[in-house]
């Protein structure tokens, strides 16, 4: 029987695998570079979880304006209002654009919360030492990696209604505060999934009887 | 087993090995045939591949990509009508106002992640597939591979798309707006990346390393 942990890992073996272009180097000095690429090599990202705690931490932050703060303010004839992200999605439904709504509701509500929370397990979980599951962990985070910009969408189409809006000379609309936040969030979310480090997540201690029943890829 | 003295032994390349960059295992490598990835048996990552398009396809394809991102850039991407005026939108031109009305680092994130850093990525291409393809070592290869690798995240031309649709939904009580060339543009282009981008970084250090 094979078992996932009979594979060696890297570290113990003095093996580096570069992080930029995946050459692996035996025996580097601590502060040595790649041969072949001229990174630094490193076994783990340095300070990966205290990075990765900063900017989750500010896109936390950031997440309460961006969802409060109106994101487009407009005039229509004599009527004023303004559009935050979740009235935004209600008016989308309302016009009969269920598709796009859920769309909409999915990328700037649902998916970054899901994202800061599952980043936010991931790093306690890291610093607790904790083994459980670390598969469907790893798997967490790759999903995480590419799903992330996909929060982009409001703030584009935001910017996009703003501009299109003056260009046709269609009325008044001017961009809230709330976009500039949401965006914020964004990137700061997406900063802090590359800071962390997924092989932290495999270096906590594991015993082989509780992976037997996995079962083995092909 | 960890027993080897990393300190006074010299420093050395495996290219019999490759390992995990999430889980850190180790794995003996083995050739591949076209299309085929080699997946981390303990975490599932792949570990490293050979596309089904070899160095030229890529260049044709690169190409191609740049010269749809031209023609998505010179033709308008909508027009709007209203009280019998029709107005015409390029993406720049739409950055510019957005720009100018207040969503300034919006717009610069806009102009970044859907021109610059795309029409960036496939001048990079380019560079690097060319490099590839030269039997001696090529300078600035490097260099272009980190940039390459530092902006694939960035380049959001598919988000955009979408977000033109949004953006056409919320304005149909305004005006009439169609869709325009520059838009079916941007739609190829979103698919040409995304083919280019199953061509991993990995594969072109290695295909420069032989
Ligand atoms: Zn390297
Ligand atoms: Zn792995």
């Amino acid at each position: 029987m094979t078992d996932d942990t009979a594979i060696p890992r890297g570290a113990p073996l003095g093996l580096i695998g570069c992080e930029a272009c995946g050459l692996v180097v035996e025996h580097a000095a601590a502060d040595a570079s790649c041969p072949r690429c001229g990174h630094r090599l490193h076994a783990r990202k340095p300070d990966s979880v205290t990075r990765s705690w900063a900017y989750l931490l500010a896109a936390f932050i950031l997440y309460l304006p961006a969802n409060l703060l109106p994101v487009l303010h407009s005039k229509k004839l004599f009527e004023e209002w303004s559009d935050t992200i979740m009235s935004g999605v209600v008016a989308l439904w309302k016009d009969g654009a269920y598709d796009l709504a859920i769309i909409v509701f999915t990328a700037s509500v649902v998916v970054p919360l899901l994202k800061m929370g599952a980043l936010a397990l991931l790093l306690v979980q890291v610093q607790r030492g904790s083994s459980y599951l670390p598969r469907e962990r790893t798997r967490l985070y790759r999903i995480l990696e590419f799903i992330g910009h996909w929060s982009m969408l409001d703030v584009f189409a935001v910017a996009l209604l703003v501009a299109l809006v003056h260009f046709g000379a269609l009325g008044n609309a001017e961009p809230g505060a709330g976009v500039v936040a949401f965006g914020a969030v964004v990137v700061l979310t997406m900063l802090a999934t590359m800071s962390f480090d997924p092989r932290l997540i495999w270096d906590a201690p594991r015993t082989p009887a509780r992976r037997a029943s996995d079962r083995p890829p092909t | 087993m960890n027993t080897k003295d990393g300190a006074t032994a010299p420093m050395r390349i495996r290219t019999d090995l490759a390992i995990c960059e999430q889980c850190d295992s180790v794995h003996q490598r083995g050739p591949l045939a076209a299309g085929e990835a080699a997946d981390c048996r303990v975490c599932g990552a792949t570990l490293y591949r050979r596309s089904r398009l070899d160095v030229d396809a890529m260049l044709a394809l690169t190409l191609g990509a740049l010269i749809v991102f031209v023609l998505a850039n010179v033709a308008p991407i909508v027009t709007m009508q209203s009280g019998g005026i029709t107005t015409r939108a390029w993406l720049l031109t739409i950055v510019v106002r957005a720009w100018d009305h207040g969503v300034g680092p919006v717009a610069a994130i806009a102009a970044g992640t859907v021109f610059l850093f795309p029409l960036a990525q496939l001048t990079l291409y380019l560079f690097v597939l060319r490099a590839v393809k030269r039997p001696t070592r090529s300078p600035g290869f490097v260099e272009a591979m980190h940039w390459l690798r530092w902006l694939r995240p960035w380049s959001m031309v598919e988000v955009f798309l979408i977000g033109i649709l949004v953006s056409i939904i919320k304005m149909s009580s305004l005006a009439r707006v169609t869709a325009e060339a520059g838009l079916w543009g941007f739609g190829v282009l979103t698919i040409l990346l995304t083919a280019l981008s199953t061509f991993e970084l990995r594969e072109l250090w290695d295909a420069h390393d032989d």
